[in-house]
């Protein structure tokens, strides 16, 4: 790796935030006009909730990450220059990875395309996680309970958040395209920079911003994002001409999905924003100077686990009827005693869990509504998570049923109490998944958790 | 008087990880931005009651390079568990909208 300042202009360029959800054509074409040294793209996060981790399965279809990954694989070899994918699959477990793999095949078979591909691997062991749990190396991240051994042995799959330095092991090996399992989305941009010797601190906070495609534009978007990464600044462009970046709307940026807008922290270290500058530029670039890399003397990765909590099953039915509706919380509360009673004996209490979400009432807040109840109509979940998809289905089944014919106080239309849109009633939501892992492990090297294989493409096909 | 909701141009609430929720404000200006901050409304203790949460688990922080207060609170339920019911956290802004601000 070379030391100190680079002497020229890095374009950085951000293909894709969210590759596999239809990256926009004509800005990414722009991007690549303008001879990017590189082209990053990330695949996923964990805000898309606990369910694809656990599954195994992408969010986005098939067809979608197909047409996105071709066009990013098709420029960065007709520019021969290193593309980096992170969080393949949206998870980065490992089936994600041997998903987006699979399909990266195809493609590269189809054009005969040749090229030297790293593939970095994120899943992690739950005998790795025990080890550093009873060492104590393990922290909670936020506001989490503390690990247990409990807990990572019900623990369906574990991703680690790798850091920069495995793409910059693969950068150094020659990897013209790198498909890497979970990462921290800013390291997958920071990499190259850092590779060839930029400061760390302007190359992350780079990376950060541009991670996101152009949502740090005012109006925000999806569309491409060029970073001119120089000695000691970064200017930032969107590829999209309608899409402006101003002062405002780079610095407001710092404050979106994170804690605190002065500091990030990261694998390895802490970005420290406080000095930052914002400038801007003309009417539609900025300037960013003066973040700084504060390096931890102990270099933490982050491990996302999930755990499988059973199958559910729902059912819709609207109440418009007033008398009902002004008593929403009572009836749904009398009903779903009324069923725990009713299935007592031949169903196990702990093998379900039965909610009433009353849409309307308070659905989207919960025991965060301010102000339940102003709407004339309430539409009522029934969801139902149990050990079985058949529990599941059976308790819906009873549930929907008596909340439909229940005799509430004041009840006039006895003919039932659920406007229904749609039969058969019960459907079937799948697997669930809830977060359990989300806590810092003290790693010896930033690579030990992300293991690399080289493969050499040749005309479309596989060697090595 | 002012509700909040005329002296911005994002207020938003969103995950910030699985386990935790945060809103941010961006006012429209200056201007607007140290009336907010000058309200003594956006404190830990002001927005307990609004947000229904117990002051010592909100975390205020106010970032003038964007004319922002950004607030921080852990999650009730994590993202995606059975009791939650706002896997992305982007609807949990709205009792923000309403706020006086003298």
């Amino acid at each position: 790796m070379t030391e100190g300042v680079v002497n020229e202009e890095l374009r950085c360029m951000c293909g894709s935030g969210q590759l596999g959800h239809g990256i926009p054509r004509e800005a990414f074409e722009r991007g690549v006009a303008l001879k990017p040294h590189f082209i990053g793209a990330d695949m996923g996060s964990t805000d898309i909730g606990p369910y694809y981790l656990g599954a195994g399965l992408p969010d986005g279809h098939e067809a979608v990450i197909r047409r996105d990954l071709e066009m990013f694989l098709l420029a960065g070899r007709r520019l021969n220059v290193p593309l980096l994918l992170g969080s393949a699959g949206s998870a980065g477990g490992e089936p994600h990875l041997q998903l987006t793999l699979r399909i990266l095949y195809d493609i590269a078979r189809q054009h005969r395309l040749s090229f030297k591909l790293a593939i970095i691997h994120a899943e992690v062991g739950a005998e790795y996680v025990l080890r550093k749990l009873r060492a104590g190396k393990v922290t909670p991240c936020g506001p989490v309970p503390e690990l247990t051994e409990a807990t990572v042995r019900r623990a369906t799959r574990m991703v680690g958040q790798m850091g920069m330095e495995p793409f910059i092991a693969a950068l150094a090996a020659g990897a013209d395209v790198i498909i890497a399992g979970r990462a921290c989305d800013a390291a997958v941009f920071a990499a190259y920079p850092v590779f060839r010797g930029a400061d760390k601190g302007l190359a992350m906070h780079l990376g950060k911003i541009i991670e996101c495609s152009s949502l740090s534009a005012e109006p925000g978007g999806r569309d491409a994002i060029m970073g001119y990464l120089r000695n000691d600044h970064f200017v930032l462009e969107s590829m999209n001409p309608m899409r402006r970046c101003t002062a405002t709307s780079v610095a407001a940026h710092s404050l979106y999905e994170q804690p605190n807008p002065y500091e990030v922290v990261e694998p390895g270290g802490r970005l420290d924003m406080n000095k930052a500058v914002y400038k801007t530029l003309d009417d539609r670039r900025a300037s960013v100077s003066g973040s700084v890399w504060e390096p931890n003397p102990t270099y933490t990765i982050k491990i996302e686990g999930v755990e499988k909590i059973g199958y559910r099953y729902f059912s819709l039915g609207a109440m418009r009827c007033p008398i009902a509706v002004r008593q929403t919380p009572e009836i749904l509360g009398a009903v779903e005693a009324m069923v725990a009673d009713l299935l007592r004996g031949d169903f196990d209490p702990a093998d379900y869990r039965l909610k009433f979400r009353p849409y309307g009432w308070n659905g989207a807040m919960g025991e965060g509504e301010p102000a339940p109840g102003h709407s004339n109509e309430v539409m009522v979940v029934t969801d139902v998570v149990a050990r079985t998809p058949e529990i599941a289905q059976a308790v819906c089944s009873v549930a929907r049923y008596n909340l439909l014919h229940y005799f509430y106080p004041g009840i006039l239309a006895t003919g039932g109490n659920l406007a229904v849109p749609f039969v058969p009633s019960d459907v079937s939501g799948g697997e669930v998944y809830e977060f359990s892992v989300y806590h810092l492990v003290e790693v010896d090297d930033p690579l030990e958790l992300f293991p690399m294989e080289l493969v050499e493409i040749r005309e479309g096909a596989r060697h090595g | 008087m002012a509700r909040l909701q005329d002296l911005v141009r994002v207020l938003r609430s969103k995950n910030a990880g699985p386990f935790s929720i945060t809103f941010d404000v961006l006012f429209r200006n200056e201007a607007a931005y140290q009336r907010a901050r000058n309200s003594g409304l956006f404190t830990a203790a002001a927005l307990a009651p609004v947000l229904r949460f117990p002051e010592e688990k909100i975390r205020v922080v106010y970032y003038p390079p964007a004319h922002a207060i950004k607030i921080a609170v852990p999650r009730r339920h994590s993202s995606g568990a059975f009791d939650d019911t706002d896997i992305f956290g982007c609807q949990q802004h709205a009792p923000l909208l309403d706020l006086d601000i003298p």
